[in-house]
Protein backbone atom coordinates (compact mmCIF):
# COMPACT_ATOMS: atom_id res chain seq x y z
CA UNK A 1 0.00 0.00 0.00
CA UNK A 2 1.47 3.32 -0.49
CA UNK A 3 1.44 5.58 2.32
CA UNK A 4 2.10 9.11 0.89
CA UNK A 5 1.97 10.48 -2.46
CA UNK A 6 4.06 13.48 -4.15
CA UNK A 7 0.94 13.81 -6.40
CA UNK A 8 -1.33 14.21 -3.45
CA UNK A 9 0.99 16.40 -1.54
CA UNK A 10 1.32 18.68 -4.44
CA UNK A 11 -2.50 18.66 -5.24
CA UNK A 12 -3.21 19.61 -1.72
CA UNK A 13 -0.40 22.23 -1.30
CA UNK A 14 -2.54 25.27 -3.30
CA UNK A 15 -5.27 24.46 -1.47
CA UNK A 16 -4.02 24.61 1.97
CA UNK A 17 -2.34 27.09 1.42
CA UNK A 18 -6.01 29.29 0.33
CA UNK A 19 -6.42 29.36 4.18
CA UNK A 20 -2.99 31.00 5.04
CA UNK A 21 -4.13 34.49 4.42
CA UNK A 22 -7.38 33.61 6.78
CA UNK A 23 -4.89 32.19 9.43
CA UNK A 24 -2.51 34.87 9.83
CA UNK A 25 -5.12 37.20 9.31
CA UNK A 26 -6.63 35.90 12.29
CA UNK A 27 -3.56 35.50 14.20
CA UNK A 28 -2.89 39.35 13.49
CA UNK A 29 -6.63 39.90 14.46
CA UNK A 30 -6.78 38.14 17.60
CA UNK A 31 -3.50 39.38 18.64
CA UNK A 32 -4.33 42.74 18.35
CA UNK A 33 -7.68 42.89 19.93
CA UNK A 34 -6.17 41.04 23.08
CA UNK A 35 -2.88 43.72 22.72
CA UNK A 36 -5.91 46.19 23.15
CA UNK A 37 -8.36 44.38 25.73
CA UNK A 38 -5.16 43.78 27.78
CA UNK A 39 -4.92 47.20 28.87
CA UNK A 40 -8.77 47.26 29.53
CA UNK A 41 -8.50 44.41 31.58
CA UNK A 42 -5.46 46.23 33.26
CA UNK A 43 -6.81 49.71 33.63
CA UNK A 44 -9.99 48.59 35.09
CA UNK A 45 -8.11 46.61 38.12
CA UNK A 46 -6.26 49.61 38.47
CA UNK A 47 -9.41 51.43 39.90
CA UNK A 48 -9.41 51.48 43.39
CA UNK A 49 -12.88 50.43 44.56
CA UNK A 50 -12.45 47.08 46.16
CA UNK A 51 -15.98 45.57 44.33
CA UNK A 52 -14.45 46.19 40.78
CA UNK A 53 -11.40 45.01 41.33
CA UNK A 54 -12.87 41.63 42.94
CA UNK A 55 -15.14 41.22 39.73
CA UNK A 56 -12.80 42.45 37.36
CA UNK A 57 -10.47 39.76 38.81
CA UNK A 58 -12.44 37.01 39.21
CA UNK A 59 -14.11 37.29 35.39
CA UNK A 60 -10.62 37.08 34.20
CA UNK A 61 -9.60 34.06 35.94
CA UNK A 62 -12.65 32.78 34.67
CA UNK A 63 -12.07 33.58 31.28
CA UNK A 64 -8.62 31.82 31.68
CA UNK A 65 -10.15 29.00 33.40
CA UNK A 66 -12.31 28.17 30.90
CA UNK A 67 -10.82 26.98 27.61
CA UNK A 68 -10.51 28.57 24.54
CA UNK A 69 -12.75 26.09 22.77
CA UNK A 70 -15.46 26.21 25.02
CA UNK A 71 -15.26 29.91 24.54
CA UNK A 72 -15.72 29.91 21.02
CA UNK A 73 -18.30 27.16 20.78
CA UNK A 74 -20.34 29.28 23.29
CA UNK A 75 -19.41 32.95 21.49
CA UNK A 76 -20.97 31.07 17.97
CA UNK A 77 -23.71 28.41 18.74
CA UNK A 78 -24.68 29.74 22.66
CA UNK A 79 -25.04 33.73 22.63
CA UNK A 80 -26.98 33.88 19.48
CA UNK A 81 -29.86 32.10 21.38
CA UNK A 82 -29.65 34.62 24.48
CA UNK A 83 -32.72 36.59 24.47
CA UNK A 84 -32.16 40.06 24.50
CA UNK A 85 -28.72 40.32 24.05
CA UNK A 86 -27.76 37.61 21.74
CA UNK A 87 -25.89 38.74 18.40
CA UNK A 88 -24.96 36.22 15.62
CA UNK A 89 -21.13 36.45 14.23
CA UNK A 90 -19.76 35.60 11.33
CA UNK A 91 -16.93 32.67 12.17
CA UNK A 92 -14.18 34.62 11.62
CA UNK A 93 -15.67 37.31 14.02
CA UNK A 94 -16.43 35.16 16.37
CA UNK A 95 -13.24 33.65 16.70
CA UNK A 96 -11.46 36.89 17.06
CA UNK A 97 -14.35 38.01 20.09
CA UNK A 98 -13.44 34.46 21.65
CA UNK A 99 -9.50 33.97 21.26
CA UNK A 100 -9.02 37.59 21.62
CA UNK A 101 -10.80 37.72 24.90
CA UNK A 102 -9.11 34.89 26.23
CA UNK A 103 -5.84 35.91 25.65
CA UNK A 104 -6.45 39.40 26.29
CA UNK A 105 -6.16 37.82 30.07
CA UNK A 106 -2.63 36.41 29.74
CA UNK A 107 -2.20 39.98 28.10
CA UNK A 108 -3.14 41.97 30.68
CA UNK A 109 -1.70 40.34 33.28
CA UNK A 110 1.27 40.77 31.55
CA UNK A 111 0.87 44.33 31.33
CA UNK A 112 0.52 44.30 34.76
CA UNK A 113 3.60 43.20 36.02
CA UNK A 114 5.39 44.89 33.61
CA UNK A 115 3.63 48.39 35.62
CA UNK A 116 4.71 47.00 38.87
CA UNK A 117 7.91 46.45 37.72
CA UNK A 118 8.34 50.33 37.36
CA UNK A 119 9.76 52.22 40.60
CA UNK A 120 7.81 53.59 43.04
CA UNK A 121 10.42 56.58 42.80
CA UNK A 122 9.21 57.13 39.11
CA UNK A 123 5.64 57.41 40.34
CA UNK A 124 6.69 59.53 42.74
CA UNK A 125 9.10 61.99 40.17
CA UNK A 126 6.27 62.17 37.73
CA UNK A 127 4.05 63.72 40.51
CA UNK A 128 6.80 66.15 41.67
CA UNK A 129 7.46 67.41 38.52
CA UNK A 130 3.45 67.81 38.47
CA UNK A 131 2.66 65.02 35.09
CA UNK A 132 -0.86 65.02 34.36
CA UNK A 133 -2.39 61.33 35.15
CA UNK A 134 -2.32 61.03 31.23
CA UNK A 135 1.47 62.44 30.46
CA UNK A 136 2.61 60.21 33.30
CA UNK A 137 1.36 56.87 31.82
CA UNK A 138 2.10 58.03 28.37
CA UNK A 139 5.65 59.56 29.06
CA UNK A 140 7.18 58.04 32.19
CA UNK A 141 5.07 54.99 33.20
CA UNK A 142 4.17 52.78 30.29
CA UNK A 143 7.55 53.64 28.50
CA UNK A 144 9.34 51.70 31.12
CA UNK A 145 6.68 48.88 31.92
CA UNK A 146 6.51 47.97 28.11
CA UNK A 147 9.79 47.40 26.73
CA UNK A 148 10.57 44.51 28.99
CA UNK A 149 7.32 42.68 28.40
CA UNK A 150 7.79 42.50 25.15
CA UNK A 151 9.73 38.57 24.50
CA UNK A 152 6.74 37.67 26.41
CA UNK A 153 4.33 39.32 24.73
CA UNK A 154 5.88 37.72 21.05
CA UNK A 155 5.66 34.69 22.78
CA UNK A 156 2.13 34.55 23.59
CA UNK A 157 1.89 35.78 19.60
CA UNK A 158 2.98 32.28 18.82
CA UNK A 159 1.13 30.27 21.26
CA UNK A 160 -1.89 32.11 19.88
CA UNK A 161 -0.64 31.20 16.53
CA UNK A 162 -1.05 27.46 17.31
CA UNK A 163 -4.50 28.51 18.81
CA UNK A 164 -5.69 29.79 15.95
CA UNK A 165 -7.04 26.41 14.02
CA UNK A 166 -9.43 26.46 16.73
CA UNK A 167 -11.55 28.44 14.85
CA UNK A 168 -11.58 25.59 11.90
CA UNK A 169 -13.87 24.33 14.05
CA UNK A 170 -16.36 27.10 13.98
CA UNK A 171 -15.94 26.88 9.93
CA UNK A 172 -13.08 29.62 9.85
CA UNK A 173 -11.41 28.47 6.41
CA UNK A 174 -7.98 28.67 7.38
CA UNK A 175 -5.16 26.20 6.89
CA UNK A 176 -6.62 23.22 8.98
CA UNK A 177 -10.07 23.66 7.96
CA UNK A 178 -8.58 23.41 3.95
CA UNK A 179 -6.72 20.64 4.87
CA UNK A 180 -9.93 19.26 6.38
CA UNK A 181 -11.68 19.95 3.18
CA UNK A 182 -8.90 18.09 0.90
CA UNK A 183 -8.51 14.94 3.42
CA UNK A 184 -12.35 14.39 3.15
CA UNK A 185 -12.88 14.95 -0.26
CA UNK A 186 -10.32 13.22 -1.23
CA UNK A 187 -9.80 10.35 1.48
CA UNK A 188 -6.53 11.84 2.07
CA UNK A 189 -5.54 12.94 4.66
CA UNK A 190 -1.64 12.29 5.40
CA UNK A 191 -0.44 14.79 2.92
CA UNK A 192 -2.70 18.06 3.82
CA UNK A 193 -2.40 17.66 7.24
CA UNK A 194 1.48 17.24 6.85
CA UNK A 195 1.53 20.57 4.79
CA UNK A 196 0.05 22.27 7.69
CA UNK A 197 2.58 20.99 9.83
CA UNK A 198 5.15 22.38 7.65
CA UNK A 199 3.51 25.63 7.73
CA UNK A 200 2.96 25.90 11.44
CA UNK A 201 6.74 25.02 11.56
CA UNK A 202 8.06 27.21 8.86
CA UNK A 203 6.61 29.93 10.59
CA UNK A 204 6.62 29.22 14.58
CA UNK A 205 10.28 28.99 14.43
CA UNK A 206 11.76 32.29 12.94
CA UNK A 207 9.50 33.98 14.69
CA UNK A 208 10.45 32.26 18.12
CA UNK A 209 14.25 33.35 16.90
CA UNK A 210 13.17 36.55 16.51
CA UNK A 211 11.79 36.98 19.67
CA UNK A 212 14.87 35.58 21.47
CA UNK A 213 16.57 38.32 19.70
CA UNK A 214 14.13 40.96 20.99
CA UNK A 215 15.06 39.73 24.32
CA UNK A 216 18.54 39.81 24.28
CA UNK A 217 17.94 43.53 22.97
CA UNK A 218 15.97 44.47 25.56
CA UNK A 219 18.31 43.36 28.23
CA UNK A 220 20.75 45.63 27.13
CA UNK A 221 18.37 48.15 26.77
CA UNK A 222 19.26 50.90 29.44
CA UNK A 223 19.77 49.21 32.80
CA UNK A 224 16.65 46.93 32.07
CA UNK A 225 17.51 43.83 33.39
CA UNK A 226 16.21 44.23 36.81
CA UNK A 227 12.99 45.17 35.26
CA UNK A 228 13.08 42.19 32.89
CA UNK A 229 13.53 40.14 36.34
CA UNK A 230 10.44 41.24 37.83
CA UNK A 231 8.15 40.61 34.69
CA UNK A 232 8.78 37.32 34.88
CA UNK A 233 8.73 36.85 38.46
CA UNK A 234 5.51 38.65 38.44
CA UNK A 235 3.56 36.93 35.78
CA UNK A 236 1.47 34.16 36.13
CA UNK A 237 2.04 32.03 33.19
CA UNK B 1 18.30 86.83 53.89
CA UNK B 2 14.38 86.91 54.83
CA UNK B 3 13.25 89.09 57.03
CA UNK B 4 10.75 89.11 59.11
CA UNK B 5 7.48 91.29 57.39
CA UNK B 6 6.79 88.64 54.47
CA UNK B 7 4.04 86.48 54.40
CA UNK B 8 4.96 82.78 54.48
CA UNK B 9 5.21 80.77 51.75
CA UNK B 10 4.37 77.87 53.37
CA UNK B 11 2.34 77.02 56.88
CA UNK B 12 2.14 74.19 58.73
CA UNK B 13 -1.20 74.17 61.57
CA UNK B 14 -1.15 71.01 63.89
CA UNK B 15 -0.33 68.78 61.65
CA UNK B 16 -1.07 64.93 62.42
CA UNK B 17 0.41 62.21 60.45
CA UNK B 18 -0.61 58.16 61.76
CA UNK B 19 0.38 55.27 59.46
CA UNK B 20 -1.49 52.86 60.50
CA UNK B 21 -1.79 52.83 64.29
CA UNK B 22 1.98 54.48 64.30
CA UNK B 23 1.87 58.42 64.85
CA UNK B 24 4.75 59.42 63.17
CA UNK B 25 3.77 63.29 63.49
CA UNK B 26 2.07 65.10 66.43
CA UNK B 27 1.26 68.36 65.95
CA UNK B 28 3.56 70.23 63.62
CA UNK B 29 3.57 73.90 63.41
CA UNK B 30 5.80 75.64 60.86
CA UNK B 31 6.19 78.84 59.06
CA UNK B 32 8.73 79.33 56.17
CA UNK B 33 9.49 82.92 54.38
CA UNK B 34 9.53 83.20 50.59
CA UNK B 35 13.73 82.34 50.03
CA UNK B 36 14.11 81.07 53.36
CA UNK B 37 16.55 78.12 54.10
CA UNK B 38 15.13 75.61 55.80
CA UNK B 39 17.34 72.63 57.37
CA UNK B 40 15.56 69.88 58.99
CA UNK B 41 17.53 67.38 61.49
CA UNK B 42 16.62 64.49 63.84
CA UNK B 43 17.40 60.93 64.57
CA UNK B 44 16.14 58.36 62.26
CA UNK B 45 12.41 57.69 62.10
CA UNK B 46 11.35 60.96 63.79
CA UNK B 47 9.30 61.79 60.74
CA UNK B 48 11.56 64.31 58.52
CA UNK B 49 10.98 62.81 54.95
CA UNK B 50 6.93 62.38 56.26
CA UNK B 51 7.14 66.39 56.63
CA UNK B 52 8.76 66.93 53.37
CA UNK B 53 6.85 64.28 51.55
CA UNK B 54 3.37 65.69 53.01
CA UNK B 55 4.03 69.07 51.50
CA UNK B 56 4.98 67.42 47.63
CA UNK B 57 1.48 65.89 47.83
CA UNK B 58 3.03 62.40 48.46
CA UNK B 59 0.91 61.48 51.92
CA UNK B 60 -1.46 62.99 52.86
CA UNK B 61 -2.11 64.32 56.93
CA UNK B 62 -3.99 62.80 59.10
CA UNK B 63 -5.21 66.28 60.35
CA UNK B 64 -4.48 69.81 60.54
CA UNK B 65 -3.42 72.30 57.57
CA UNK B 66 -1.06 72.76 55.20
CA UNK B 67 -1.10 76.27 53.59
CA UNK B 68 1.12 77.33 50.15
CA UNK B 69 1.01 80.39 49.35
CA UNK B 70 -2.20 81.09 51.72
CA UNK B 71 -3.75 77.94 49.53
CA UNK B 72 -4.38 74.86 51.60
CA UNK B 73 -3.24 72.63 50.17
CA UNK B 74 -4.92 69.77 51.02
CA UNK B 75 -8.21 70.52 50.76
CA UNK B 76 -10.45 72.83 48.93
CA UNK B 77 -13.97 74.43 49.17
CA UNK B 78 -16.72 72.76 47.10
CA UNK B 79 -20.55 74.54 47.66
CA UNK B 80 -19.07 76.35 50.55
CA UNK B 81 -17.66 73.22 52.43
CA UNK B 82 -14.52 72.36 52.80
CA UNK B 83 -13.61 68.58 51.45
CA UNK B 84 -10.88 66.85 50.27
CA UNK B 85 -8.52 68.40 47.50
CA UNK B 86 -8.80 66.72 44.43
CA UNK B 87 -6.34 66.39 41.78
CA UNK B 88 -6.88 69.19 40.10
CA UNK B 89 -6.77 71.68 43.23
CA UNK B 90 -3.28 69.32 44.07
CA UNK B 91 -1.80 69.93 40.49
CA UNK B 92 -2.44 74.19 40.80
CA UNK B 93 -0.49 74.26 43.80
CA UNK B 94 1.74 71.48 42.97
CA UNK B 95 3.74 73.15 40.14
CA UNK B 96 5.14 76.11 43.19
CA UNK B 97 7.16 73.24 44.72
CA UNK B 98 9.86 71.06 43.48
CA UNK B 99 11.42 67.74 45.18
CA UNK B 100 14.75 66.23 44.88
CA UNK B 101 14.75 62.89 46.40
CA UNK B 102 17.66 60.15 48.01
CA UNK B 103 17.47 57.63 44.80
CA UNK B 104 17.13 60.64 42.39
CA UNK B 105 14.50 58.82 40.15
CA UNK B 106 15.35 60.27 37.15
CA UNK B 107 13.96 58.77 34.12
CA UNK B 108 16.03 56.29 32.38
CA UNK B 109 14.42 56.01 29.03
CA UNK B 110 15.51 59.75 28.54
CA UNK B 111 18.50 61.53 28.16
CA UNK B 112 20.04 63.89 30.70
CA UNK B 113 18.94 66.70 28.64
CA UNK B 114 14.91 64.99 27.92
CA UNK B 115 15.15 64.49 31.79
CA UNK B 116 15.26 68.00 32.24
CA UNK B 117 13.18 69.25 29.18
CA UNK B 118 10.33 66.70 30.08
CA UNK B 119 8.36 68.54 32.55
CA UNK B 120 8.51 72.24 31.74
CA UNK B 121 7.26 71.20 27.78
CA UNK B 122 4.80 68.37 28.95
CA UNK B 123 3.35 69.96 32.13
CA UNK B 124 3.88 73.92 31.81
CA UNK B 125 3.82 73.82 27.58
CA UNK B 126 6.75 76.00 27.22
CA UNK B 127 8.29 76.94 24.10
CA UNK B 128 10.18 73.79 23.32
CA UNK B 129 13.78 75.65 22.55
CA UNK B 130 13.64 78.26 25.40
CA UNK B 131 13.25 75.03 27.33
CA UNK B 132 15.98 73.41 26.05
CA UNK B 133 18.18 76.52 25.95
CA UNK B 134 17.57 76.56 29.61
CA UNK B 135 17.97 73.21 30.57
CA UNK B 136 21.51 73.14 28.76
CA UNK B 137 22.44 76.18 31.14
CA UNK B 138 21.13 74.74 34.52
CA UNK B 139 22.84 70.80 32.89
CA UNK B 140 26.35 73.11 32.64
CA UNK B 141 25.94 75.06 36.00
CA UNK B 142 25.97 71.86 37.82
CA UNK B 143 28.74 70.93 36.18
CA UNK B 144 27.30 68.36 33.34
CA UNK B 145 27.09 70.18 29.79
CA UNK B 146 29.05 67.53 28.56
CA UNK B 147 26.80 64.60 29.41
CA UNK B 148 23.54 65.88 27.73
CA UNK B 149 22.78 62.73 25.82
CA UNK B 150 23.94 60.84 27.83
CA UNK B 151 21.49 58.12 29.74
CA UNK B 152 21.31 58.31 33.60
CA UNK B 153 22.50 54.84 33.52
CA UNK B 154 25.76 56.18 32.46
CA UNK B 155 26.67 58.28 35.36
CA UNK B 156 27.96 58.35 38.79
CA UNK B 157 25.64 58.28 41.46
CA UNK B 158 26.56 61.99 42.21
CA UNK B 159 26.26 63.11 38.54
CA UNK B 160 22.68 61.84 38.76
CA UNK B 161 21.53 63.69 41.68
CA UNK B 162 23.21 66.96 39.81
CA UNK B 163 21.00 66.18 36.61
CA UNK B 164 17.91 65.61 39.49
CA UNK B 165 18.74 69.12 40.76
CA UNK B 166 18.69 70.63 37.28
CA UNK B 167 15.37 68.64 36.58
CA UNK B 168 14.04 70.49 39.65
CA UNK B 169 15.59 73.82 39.06
CA UNK B 170 14.42 73.80 35.30
CA UNK B 171 10.93 74.03 36.63
CA UNK B 172 11.47 77.42 38.20
CA UNK B 173 10.01 76.13 41.26
CA UNK B 174 9.07 78.38 44.33
CA UNK B 175 9.88 75.84 46.86
CA UNK B 176 12.35 73.54 46.61
CA UNK B 177 12.57 70.20 48.95
CA UNK B 178 16.04 67.88 49.25
CA UNK B 179 15.64 64.66 50.84
CA UNK B 180 18.98 63.55 52.29
CA UNK B 181 19.91 64.11 48.89
CA UNK B 182 23.56 62.64 49.88
CA UNK B 183 22.74 60.01 51.96
CA UNK B 184 23.04 57.23 48.97
CA UNK B 185 26.16 58.45 47.71
CA UNK B 186 29.48 57.18 48.10
CA UNK B 187 31.39 59.01 50.33
CA UNK B 188 33.71 60.96 47.78
CA UNK B 189 30.56 61.96 45.64
CA UNK B 190 29.13 64.39 48.58
CA UNK B 191 31.38 66.96 48.14
CA UNK B 192 30.49 68.07 44.94
CA UNK B 193 26.37 67.56 45.32
CA UNK B 194 26.64 69.83 48.69
CA UNK B 195 28.85 72.03 46.14
CA UNK B 196 25.81 72.52 44.08
CA UNK B 197 23.38 72.72 46.90
CA UNK B 198 25.61 75.71 48.28
CA UNK B 199 25.52 77.53 45.07
CA UNK B 200 21.62 77.28 44.77
CA UNK B 201 21.43 78.31 48.15
CA UNK B 202 23.71 81.25 47.80
CA UNK B 203 21.95 82.42 44.52
CA UNK B 204 18.27 81.21 44.04
CA UNK B 205 15.49 83.26 45.78
CA UNK B 206 13.42 80.14 46.25
CA UNK B 207 12.44 79.06 49.64
CA UNK B 208 14.41 75.09 50.48
CA UNK B 209 13.84 72.81 52.89
CA UNK B 210 16.62 69.97 53.79
CA UNK B 211 16.33 67.45 55.36
CA UNK B 212 19.72 66.38 56.03
CA UNK B 213 22.59 64.81 58.28
CA UNK B 214 25.18 66.92 56.99
CA UNK B 215 25.25 69.03 60.30
CA UNK B 216 28.32 71.92 59.00
CA UNK B 217 26.77 71.86 56.01
CA UNK B 218 23.39 72.57 57.35
CA UNK B 219 25.02 75.06 59.73
CA UNK B 220 26.45 76.63 57.15
CA UNK B 221 23.38 77.77 54.50
CA UNK B 222 20.48 77.48 56.16
CA UNK B 223 18.51 80.48 57.95
CA UNK B 224 16.71 78.08 60.33
CA UNK B 225 17.14 74.90 61.61
CA UNK B 226 14.30 72.85 63.28
CA UNK B 227 15.09 69.87 65.59
CA UNK B 228 12.54 66.85 64.81
CA UNK B 229 11.99 64.66 67.53
CA UNK B 230 9.23 61.66 68.60
CA UNK B 231 7.05 63.67 66.17
CA UNK B 232 7.45 67.35 67.15
CA UNK B 233 9.85 70.42 66.26
CA UNK B 234 11.19 69.77 69.39
CA UNK B 235 13.49 72.96 68.96
CA UNK B 236 13.94 76.03 66.54
CA UNK B 237 15.96 79.06 66.14
CA UNK B 238 18.88 80.03 63.46
CA UNK B 239 21.54 77.28 63.12
CA UNK B 240 23.21 78.90 65.73
CA UNK B 241 21.12 79.13 68.27
CA UNK B 242 19.71 75.61 67.54
CA UNK B 243 23.57 73.35 66.82
CA UNK B 244 25.57 75.27 69.26
CA UNK B 245 23.55 77.00 72.24
CA UNK B 246 20.11 74.86 73.00
CA UNK B 247 19.80 73.11 76.34
CA UNK B 248 17.78 70.54 74.57
CA UNK B 249 18.82 67.42 76.19
CA UNK B 250 18.52 64.90 73.46
CA UNK B 251 19.30 67.73 71.01
CA UNK B 252 22.57 67.77 72.49
CA UNK B 253 22.62 63.65 72.72
CA UNK B 254 21.72 63.91 68.92
CA UNK B 255 24.56 66.10 67.83
CA UNK B 256 27.40 64.41 69.99
CA UNK B 257 26.37 61.20 68.50
CA UNK B 258 26.59 62.68 64.97
CA UNK B 259 29.55 64.74 65.59
CA UNK B 260 31.68 61.39 67.05
CA UNK B 261 30.79 59.30 63.85
N1 LIG C 1 4.44 54.66 53.86
C1 LIG C 1 4.67 54.35 55.15
N2 LIG C 1 3.98 53.35 55.74
C2 LIG C 1 4.18 53.03 57.03
N3 LIG C 1 5.05 53.65 57.83
C3 LIG C 1 5.78 54.65 57.31
C4 LIG C 1 5.63 55.06 55.95
N4 LIG C 1 6.47 56.08 55.71
C5 LIG C 1 7.12 56.30 56.87
N5 LIG C 1 6.72 55.45 57.84
C6 LIG C 1 7.18 55.43 59.23
O1 LIG C 1 7.10 56.74 59.73
C7 LIG C 1 8.20 57.03 60.55
C8 LIG C 1 8.87 58.30 60.08
O2 LIG C 1 9.40 58.08 58.81
P1 LIG C 1 10.28 59.15 58.04
O3 LIG C 1 10.75 58.49 56.80
O4 LIG C 1 9.52 60.41 57.89
O5 LIG C 1 11.50 59.37 59.05
P2 LIG C 1 12.85 60.15 58.83
O6 LIG C 1 12.94 61.13 59.92
O7 LIG C 1 12.91 60.65 57.44
O8 LIG C 1 13.91 59.00 59.05
P3 LIG C 1 15.31 58.74 58.31
O9 LIG C 1 16.29 59.67 58.94
O10 LIG C 1 15.60 57.32 58.63
O11 LIG C 1 15.10 58.99 56.86
C9 LIG C 1 9.09 55.82 60.52
O12 LIG C 1 8.85 55.07 61.69
C10 LIG C 1 8.64 55.06 59.31
O13 LIG C 1 8.80 53.69 59.50
MG1 LIG D 1 14.08 60.22 55.72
Amino acid sequence: MNYWSWETFSEALPMVLQGLGITVGLTFSCYAFALLFGFVWTFLRRIPNKLIHWIVTWTMEFIRSTPPLVQLFFIFYAWPMIPGIGVTLSPFTSAILGLGLHFSTYIGEIYRSGIESVDKGQWEASRALNFSVFDKWKKIILPQALPPTIPMLGNYFIIMFKEVPLASTIGVAGILHMANTYGARNWAYLEPLTIVGIIFLLLSYPSAILIKKLEVKMNTRFDKKAALENVKKGAVM
Amino acid sequence: MSDTIKEPIVQFIDVHKSFGDVKVLKGIDLDIKPGEKVAVIGPSGSGKTTIIRMLMTLEEPTSGDILVEGNNLWKMSKKGKQVRANEKHLRNIRGDIGMVFQHFNLFPHMSILDNCMTAPVNVKKEDKNEVRERSIQMLERVGLGDKLNNYPSQLSGGQKQRVAMARALVMRPKIMLFDEVTSALDPELVGEVLEVIRDIAKNDDMAMVLVTHEMDFALDIADKVLFLDEGVIAEQGTASDVIEHSENERLQTFLRRFRSV
